[in-house]
């Protein structure tokens, strides 16, 4: 554990040390290089904003409307015939919309169900293994630009569902 | 990304008007337009930051060399990107970042990733395949150690934290497979 710990906080520092030597060791002017680097950056960033105001306002909303309630009515049945704690009911519907809100939802659930509950342990896998897809989506076709995406969110959606379902089956069948 | 949003805005508008919580829904769209410029501002930071050194990477040549090494198995993936594209080693670089759970390097590397990508994008304003592929499995973040909620369960006073490792590798990897499965399939109905 603390060797992976140890790696992989090496990994970094290490690859910057790298690319910095190699850049000198090729004669290439780094310190202007990075800088027109992060010039980029800013740009970037600039054409990202709106992107991810839309998404962010969408998502808050939607969290204080109630909509959370609905939804924990609907799936109690469900988990509750499957024997799986109604506990993680909040941060399965949470982690997709958003990665901070994820993290406190998870703290609470640890905190109320204890650290080795069968409700911390769905969350925690839940927590690792799906991603907060609507930020990631606003990210990267904000980046580019694109405003045709196809048939991408449908598969994005229906992934993360599978995503959650597939934390709590893995859970279930391994402990 | 538009049906998403109406559907977002206009479900939580009749929400919030029949839970009676209309005072939180104003206040919730203020929330939302400060943690947007939040974001940015983190983003800007770490964005700025590795676009320079992706750039030394591109101007001294490494380039070819780290994507050389990885090619094989990303352009087993991504078969349509040329074999000499700078996208292939930004999308290694996204991938190598996620696995090891530098989500602040991932992000950037990311960007720059679907920056390649759309650069031999013959239609600028509609997506191609292999950035449909590059988000699925950006979405599925197939990583080794989950630091992040270790620590939590430790903090907490967990009795083994590590326990989640195996589960949520497990978990991840099918999803990632399911994830990966299902675009091929939308591919083919949608062709």
């Amino acid at each position: 554990m603390n060797a992976v710990n140890l790696i992989s906080q090496l990994i970094i520092p290490v690859f910057i040390l790298f690319v910095v030597l190699y850049g000198v060791g090729k004669k290439v002017r780094v310190y202007d290089c990075f800088v027109a680097g992060a010039k980029d950056g800013i740009a970037v960033v600039i054409k990202i904003f709106p992107y991810l105001l839309a998404i962010f306002v969408a998502v808050k909303a939607f969290q204080a409307s109630g909509a959370m309630d609905l939804a924990k009515g609907l799936f109690q049945g469900l988990l509750a015939s499957l024997n799986i704690p109604l506990e993680v009911i909040p941060i399965a519907l949470v982690k997709p919309l958003s990665g901070s809100a994820s993290i406190g939802v998870f703290s609470d659930i640890v905190k109320t169900t204890g650290p080795d509950s069968p409700a911390s342990l769905i969350s925690a896998v839940i927590m690792g293994s799906a991603e907060t897809t609507f930020y990631v989506l606003a990210v990267y076709l904000g980046a580019v630009g694109i405003r045709k995406t196809r048939y991408l969110v449908p598969v994005c959606v229906i992934s993360d569902l599978a995503g959650i379902i597939l934390a709590m089956a893995v859970v279930k069948i391994l402990f | 990304m538009n049906t998403v949003w109406v559907l977002l805005i206009v479900s939580s508008v009749i929400l919030s008007i029949l839970n009676g919580r209309v005072g939180e829904f104003t206040k919730a769209i203020f929330e939302g337009a400060k943690s947007a410029v939040e974001v940015s501002l983190f983003l800007l930071g770490i964005v700025a930051l590795w676009l320079g050194i992706t750039k030394i990477i591109e101007e001294s040549g490494l380039i070819h060399r780290l994507s050389r090494g990885f090619r094989i198995f990303v352009s087993r993936l991504f078969p349509h990107v040329p074999r000499d594209h700078p996208a292939l080693t930004s999308i290694t670089l996204n991938l190598l970042a996620n696995l090891f759970g530098l989500g602040n390097a991932a992000t950037p590397l990311g960007i720059k990733a679907m920056q390649d990508l759309q650069s031999f994008n013959p239609d600028k304003d509609t997506i191609t395949f292999e950035m449909m592929l590059f988000i699925v499995i950006n979405t599925a973040s197939i990583q080794l150690i989950p630091f992040t909620v270790i620590g939590i369960l430790a903090d907490f006073g967990a009795k083994n934290p590590a326990v989640v490792v195996l589960p949520t590798l497990l978990a991840t990897v099918l999803s990632a497979a399911f994830a990966v499965g299902t675009l091929f399939v939308f591919r083919k109905v949608f062709k």
